[in-house]
């Protein structure tokens, strides 16, 4: 070593051509000499990787425009980030990928730029429900990616696939089940309202989402761990230790073509379909790049790849995709979905959270 | 060499260095916290400057007096439990040869480089039905089948008690390595069993070793939010979770800056309550 360091490549060089390939290697995409660019956020980690994998190297390709992709922090921190900038007239980034609830808390303040369906035209191929509508009719955000969370058991320990999501109230499964800890990420509510109450509008009313979680504290017999973490309960659902619970779809489907002993079922009432959103800060400039980048989006062939790449469930209706029955069900279900009821997580939030954190350590 | 009070200003220089950090990493983000915490809370948004109490009257109620309690009294258990099991094995280790002290002191020390999460996850496993303990009990023939031991408070106060329990023999170490044989020595020689002379002798001597000591685990249970969560049931979960629910899922930090004051506030009176108490004693 310390003779390759002192010979004729001395030192000093090694340091520089290390740094130079380093410098190299990190050179964004953007620096390519192109005078179209566009920052979209996504997600911090695996979205994020995904997507630089995947998906905008592509894009770049197919337009011209360079993405600079920006690392979101999780939780609504991204929404105020975006918020204060947008007032003081900047937009760290163009276009983000927002949660539905954000989507929401950003149209009470106008946030969202209002898109033009004209310069959309792969906007028709999306199911109708991944339109996001201003209350005067603007769209405020276009549907990016959308994951289902579903019933998931133990092989092992059920031999057959429940049904439906009346298996968490039944009495046989006392202390098996693994749900997620918090309102505003399990959407139990909603599953409780479909079930039992006939529909998600039973929660229309505080005495209706009263009585939803007044049956859905029955449950908590049959509750072993309320998690917050997703690995805690993932381990526990491979090794049989809590053989039922709600997991994310297309993470149970690759533990079991890893060979676990765990599938994922979508009940009768339908699974949870939860879902993000393109927006576009009212404080970009790049307009017609936005406009581009959601458009090239919602065609159905990068749909398919997302499915495939990343695990998401299509934004765009089926019969356009090119996926295989097989890959389809990987990551989606043609039953009707139960879509979380937004709307109250931004209207009746901390009511919500209060007696819901009642309902379960009360 | 005669220490001199400090004449000048300059001989208090050594202090500004802790007393500047103390005032960048404590005193202002605390300040900032309590101002928070009187701030405007708005749903579906973030928070507005202003002055409400509203998200002191929110706290006030029987759910969160509850969770309070709770929270207390897991502490109290854990440093009890810390200290009650710290105290023999402390005095034990400190009268066997040393190199079985520096053994013991070693693998204590490494227990501090575990992580929470690590302790956690490693807990619940030797509580599970699958993989844990009660399968060995099962091979021994002491159970019939294996048992899930976790979650339920006994899983939260063993891993809990098993964190705190290092920091319980590092304070308790010195004290006891420096406490003079020759008193324990004195009371066997005037007929004190071994345990007698333990509990009327070395006790007492470390009245206040013990109190510092059940204070110290008191304030670092407390502020535990993952062990609750990992092996617990939601009412086991400490107000800490609570905490960390609000600021990080809810965006309703007024909320949490006010639990959390609230949560220095008791912790500070019970300390002050305890520390009171000790002295009273002593006096008396």
């Amino acid at each position: 070593m310390r003779d390759i360091l002192n010979g004729k490549l001395g030192r000093r060089a090694v340091l520089g051509a290390g740094l130079a390939g380093a410098s190299m290697l990190a050179m964004p995409a953007v620096l390519r000499a192109q005078d179209k660019s566009l920052k979209v956020g996504v997600y911090g980690g695996f979205f994020k990787d995904s997507f630089d994998k995947n998906i905008f190297a592509d894009f770049t390709k197919a337009t011209g425009i360079a993405v600079e992709s920006v690392a979101e922090p999780t939780g609504e921190a991204w929404l105020v980030q975006l918020e204060q900038a947008a007032r003081a007239g900047a937009a760290p980034a163009d276009v983000s990928m927002m949660s539905q609830v954000a989507i929401l808390k950003g149209q009470a303040n106008d946030l969202w730029a209002p898109l033009d369906a004209a310069k959309l035209p792969n906007s028709k191929n999306l199911i109708d429900r991944f339109i996001n509508k201003y209350p005067d009719g603007r769209i405020a955000g276009i549907g990016a990616v959308s994951w289902y969370i579903t019933l998931v058991t133990n092989t092992d320990v059920y031999k057959e696939a429940p049904t439906s999501w009346a298996a968490l109230w039944d009495p046989a499964n006392a202390d098996k089940l693994g749900l997620l800890a918090l309102v505003s990420n399990s959407f139990l509510l909603e599953v409780t309202a479909k079930t039992h109450l006939g529909g998600t509008n039973a929660l229309d009313t505080d005495e209706g989402i009263i009585k939803a979680l007044e049956k859905l504290a029955e449950v908590k017999p049959n509750v072993r761990l309320w998690y917050r973490d997703e690995a805690q309960f993932e381990q526990a659902l491979k090794s049989g230790e809590i053989p039922m619970g709600q997991y994310y779809h297309d993470v149970t489907g690759l533990a079991a073509a890893d060979g676990f002993p765990v599938r994922s079922t979508f009940p009768k009432e339908g699974g949870i379909l939860d879902s993000g959103s393109w927006a576009v800060s009212r404080a970009s400039k790049k307009t017609e790049e936005a406009h581009a980048f959601i458009d090239y989006m919602c065609q159905p062939a990068i749909q398919a790849t997302l499915s495939r790449k990343v695990g998401t469930s299509p934004t765009v209706k089926r019969d356009l995709l090119d996926l295989t029955d097989k890959e389809f069900a990987a990551v989606s279900s043609d039953i009707e979905p139960i879509i979380p009821r937004y709307d109250l997580y931004q209207t009746k939030s901390d009511f919500l959270n209060q007696k819901w954190t009642e309902m379960i350590a009360g | 060499m005669r220490r001199e009070p400090p004449q000048r200003l300059g001989d208090y220089g050594p202090l500004f260095f802790p007393a500047g950090m103390l005032t960048v990493f404590f005193v202002v983000p605390f300040a900032t916290m309590i101002a928070v915490s009187f701030f405007q809370r708005e749903q579906g948004g973030f928070y507005q400057p202003a002055f409400v109490l509203d998200n002191y009257a929110r706290f006030l109620s029987l759910f969160f007096g509850r969770v309070l309690g709770f929270s207390l009294m897991l502490a109290i258990a854990v440093a009890i439990a810390c200290v009650v099991i710290g105290i023999p094995f402390t005095y034990l280790l400190s009268r066997s040869k040393r190199k079985i002290q520096i053994l013991w002191l070693v693998a204590l020390l490494s227990i501090l480089s575990l992580s929470e999460v690590m302790i956690g996850f490693a807990w619940s496993t030797l509580f599970s039905r699958t993989a844990g303990l009660t399968n060995l009990f099962v091979w021994l023939g002491l159970m019939t089948q294996p048992q899930a031991l976790t979650p339920s408070f006994g899983a939260v106060m063993t891993a809990m008690t098993y964190q705190a329990f290092p920091y319980t023999v590092l304070v308790l170490y010195p004290a006891l390595v420096r406490l003079d044989p020759t008193l324990t020595e004195a009371a066997r020689t005037l007929g004190a069993s071994p345990v007698k002379a333990f509990f009327t002798v070395v006790v007492p001597a470390l009245r206040n070793t013990i109190l510092a000591t059940l204070i110290m685990v008191f304030i670092f249970a407390l502020g535990s939010y993952l062990l609750p969560q990992l092996l617990g049931r939601p009412q086991h979960w400490t107000l800490s979770v609570l905490i960390t629910d609000q600021a990080i899922y809810q965006s309703n930090m007024p909320f949490a800056a006010a639990m959390a004051v609230f949560l220095v506030l008791v912790t500070l009176a019970l300390v002050g309550l305890a520390l009171y108490a000790g002295r009273q004693k002593e006096a008396a």
